[in-house]
C-alpha cells in the first residue's frame, strides 16, 4: 500500500440513505485513504451506486457524515463537493450524447479552469488511444467501451484527488475490461490517484483493490484487504462461483 | 412579383422578431422541460422598457442620435428584462423544481398574467405611441404605382437579428458558459457531476433567453411604434408556434420556425386575408403537433445510451 496515512482522505460514518419513505444505506462505514484503490462489491440493488451518489451529494445522506480531507461534505451541494476535486464516472456513463468527445472531454476540465487542458488530453490519449480516433464524434455515436473510456478519461480531466467509478466494466469485452483495469493500476501506481472502485465483476475488482468491502442489502457486511476477501468462502460462493 | 417581394421583405422582418422570442422558449423547454408561458409577457415588458428609456433619452436627455438611442435603449432593455426573467424564474419556478411537472407551467401561466396586469395597472390600458424613429424607407422598384419599399427599420431589424443570433451561436457553442448550458440541457445530473451550479446555469438560461426577446420587444416597439400591456399573448404564442414548427429544444429550430412562422403570417395576409392572420399561425401549431411533433429539425428520440 502506498502512502497510507493516519487521516482517511475519504470517511463515510453512519451513512443513511433514503429515496422517499425507503431506505437504501442504512448506516454505512468506509474509509479511504490517499493513494489506496478501495472497491465496494455486491449483488445488483444492494446500495453500491447509492453510496457513490451519497458522497456526492445527490441524493444526500439523512443520517451520518460525510468528510473529506478533514472537511464535512455531507450538505455540500452536489457542484460544491465536485470542486473540491472529487470526480465520478457515473453508473451507466451519462456521456453527454450530443456533445462530441472533445466537448465531453472540456466538461470534465470545467472546474480545472483549462490550464493544463492540452496537456491532459494528450495523457488521455495515452491512455485511451482509441479516444483519439473518435475526437470529433458524438458522444452517442459510442460503442460501450469507448463510452466508457470517455467516462474515465472526463473524469480524470479534472485532476481529481478521488476517482468514484462505478462499474466500468459492465457489458464491456472481456479484452476492454482488462485495458480499463490496466489503466486504474497504472494511474494508481505512478501517480498515486485514489480511487474508490464499484464492482460486480468481483473477481478482477479485488484482485486490482488494495482493500475492499462488501455490501448486502445496505450494509457493509465483510471489509478486508482485496486478497483476503477473495480467499474468504462467503465471497467466494456468494460472488465468485459460477464464473465471474 | 412586386407584392411577392414586398411581402418577402415583411415577412422576413416579423419573422426576426419571432425568431428572437422563440429562442427563449425553445432554451427553457430545453434545459427544464417546461413552457415558459410568461416568456410573451417577459417580450412585451421589454417594449415597455423600451419605450421608458427612449421617452428619457429624447426628452429628459435630449439625445437626437437615433442609433446613439437605439444602441443605449437596447442594452437597457436587454439587462433589465434578463433581471425581470432572472427574479420571474427565482420566485416563481425554482421553489417548483422537483415538484410535479404541471407545477413550473401553472405558476408560469400565474406569472403571465401578473406581468400584463401590472404593465395595465402601471401603464395604462391604452395603446402607448412612439412617434416613429427611423422613418426613411428606401424604394427598390417601382411599377403601375406601387413601390416595393425597404425600410430602414427593417434593415436595422434583420441586421440586428442576423448579429445577435451570431453572436449567441458563438456562445453557446464555444464558450464554457454555453457548454455548461448544453451539458445541463441534455444531462443536469452529470454536469452537477463535473462541477456545474445547475441552478446558476439555468438562471441564466432565463437571463438569456429574456436578453434576446428585449431585443425583440425593442424592435417591436420600434417597427409598430406602439405597445400595450396585451402585446405579449399573441406575439407570444405566435413564437412558441415557431419554436414548435422548428423543433422545440433545437436553437436554429426556432429561428427557422420564427422566419417561417413570419412569412406564412405576411404571405396569408396578403393573398388571402388579413382577418384570419392567426388563424393561419395557430393553424399551424396545430397541424405540427399532430402530424410531426418533433418539428423541422428537432431531434428524433431515439438515442444510443
Amino acid at each position: 500500500m502506498t502512502a497510507a496515512t493516519a487521516t482517511p482522505l475519504l470517511s463515510v460514518r453512519g451513512v443513511k440513505t433514503y429515496y422517499g419513505n425507503i431506505i437504501a444505506l442504512k448506516g454505512v462505514d468506509v474509509d479511504i485513504k490517499e493513494g489506496e484503490i478501495v472497491t465496494l462489491i455486491g449483488a445488483n440493488g444492494a446500495g453500491k451506486s447509492t453510496l457513490m451518489m451519497t458522497i456526492c451529494g445527490s441524493p444526500q445522506a439523512r443520517e451520518g457524515r460525510v468528510t473529506f480531507a478533514g472537511r464535512d461534505i455531507t450538505r455540500l451541494p452536489t457542484h460544491d463537493i465536485m470542486r473540491l476535486r472529487i470526480a465520478q464516472s457515473p453508473e451507466g456513463r451519462r456521456i453527454f450524447p450530443r456533445m462530441t468527445v472533445y466537448e465531453n472531454l472540456q466538461m470534465g476540465a470545467a472546474m480545472e479552469g483549462g490550464t493544463h487542458f492540452a496537456e491532459d488530453l494528450e495523457r488521455m490519449f495515452e491512455l485511451f488511444p482509441r479516444l483519439k480516433e473518435r475526437i470529433g464524434q458524438r458522444g452517442g455515436t459510442l460503442s460501450g467501451g469507448e463510452q466508457q473510456m470517455l467516462a474515465i478519461a472526463r473524469a480524470l480531466m479534472s485532476r481529481p484527488r478521488l476517482l468514484l467509478l462505478d462499474e466500468p466494466s459492465l457489458g464491456l469485452a472481456p479484452l476492454v475490461v482488462r485495458q480499463i483495469f490496466d489503466a486504474i493500476r497504472m494511474l494508481n501506481e505512478t501517480e498515486g490517484l485514489t480511487v474508490f472502485l464499484v464492482e460486480q465483476n468481483a473477481y478482477h475488482a479485488l484482485k486490482l483493490a488494495h482493500r475492499g468491502y462488501v455490501m448486502v442489502n445496505g450494509l457493509i457486511t465483510m471489509s478486508g484487504t482485496g486478497a483476503d476477501l477473495l480467499a474468504r468462502p462467503e465471497v467466494r460462493a456468494a460472488y465468485l462461483e459460477g464464473g465471474h | 412579383m412586386d407584392i411577392f417581394l414586398q411581402q418577402l421583405i415583411n415577412g422576413l422582418t416579423l419573422g426576426s422578431i419571432y425568431g428572437l422570442i422563440a429562442i427563449g422558449y425553445t432554451m427553457v423547454f430545453g434545459i427544464i422541460g417546461m413552457v415558459n408561458f410568461a416568456h410573451g409577457d417577459v417580450f412585451m415588458v421589454s417594449a415597455f422598457i423600451g419605450l421608458i428609456c427612449v421617452l428619457l433619452l429624447t426628452t429628459v436627455i435630449g439625445i437626437s442620435s437615433i442609433f446613439l438611442i437605439l444602441a443605449i435603449t437596447l442594452v437597457v432593455a436587454m439587462v433589465f428584462t434578463g433581471l425581470v426573467s432572472w427574479a420571474i424564474e427565482r420566485v416563481a419556478y425554482r421553489p417548483l423544481r422537483g415538484s410535479f411537472r404541471l407545477a413550473p407551467m401553472i405558476s408560469a401561466i400565474g406569472m403571465s398574467i401578473f406581468l400584463s396586469n401590472f404593465v395595465q395597472v402601471a401603464q395604462g390600458p391604452r395603446n402607448k405611441p412612439l412617434p416613429p424613429m427611423v422613418p426613411d424607407v428606401i424604394v427598390l422598384m417601382e411599377r403601375n404605382g406601387y413601390q416595393v419599399t425597404l425600410a430602414y427599420k427593417q434593415i436595422i431589424i434583420m441586421a440586428v437579428t442576423a448579429g445577435l443570433l451570431f453572436g449567441f451561436w458563438w456562445l453557446v457553442q464555444k464558450t464554457p458558459l454555453g457548454r455548461a448550458q448544453r451539458a445541463c440541457e441534455q444531462d443536469r445530473k452529470m454536469a452537477a457531476l463535473l462541477g456545474i451550479n445547475v441552478d446558476r446555469t439555468i438562471s441564466l438560461t432565463f437571463v438569456i433567453g429574456a436578453a434576446l426577446a428585449a431585443v425583440a420587444g425593442v424592435m417591436y416597439l420600434m417597427y409598430y411604434g406602439v405597445v400595450n400591456f396585451a402585446d405579449g399573448f399573441v406575439p407570444g404564442v405566435k413564437a412558441f408556434t415557431a419554436a414548435v414548427l422548428g423543433g422545440i429544444g433545437s436553437l436554429p429550430g426556432a429561428v427557422l420556425g420564427g422566419l417561417l412562422i413570419g412569412l406564412i403570417e405576411t404571405f396569408w395576409s396578403a393573398y388571402f386575408s388579413i382577418e384570419y392572420k392567426d388563424v393561419a399561425a395557430f393553424s399551424i401549431l396545430v397541424v405540427v403537433l399532430i402530424f410531426m411533433p418533433q418539428g423541422l429539425l428537432g431531434r428524433p428520440e431515439v438515442e444510443k445510451v
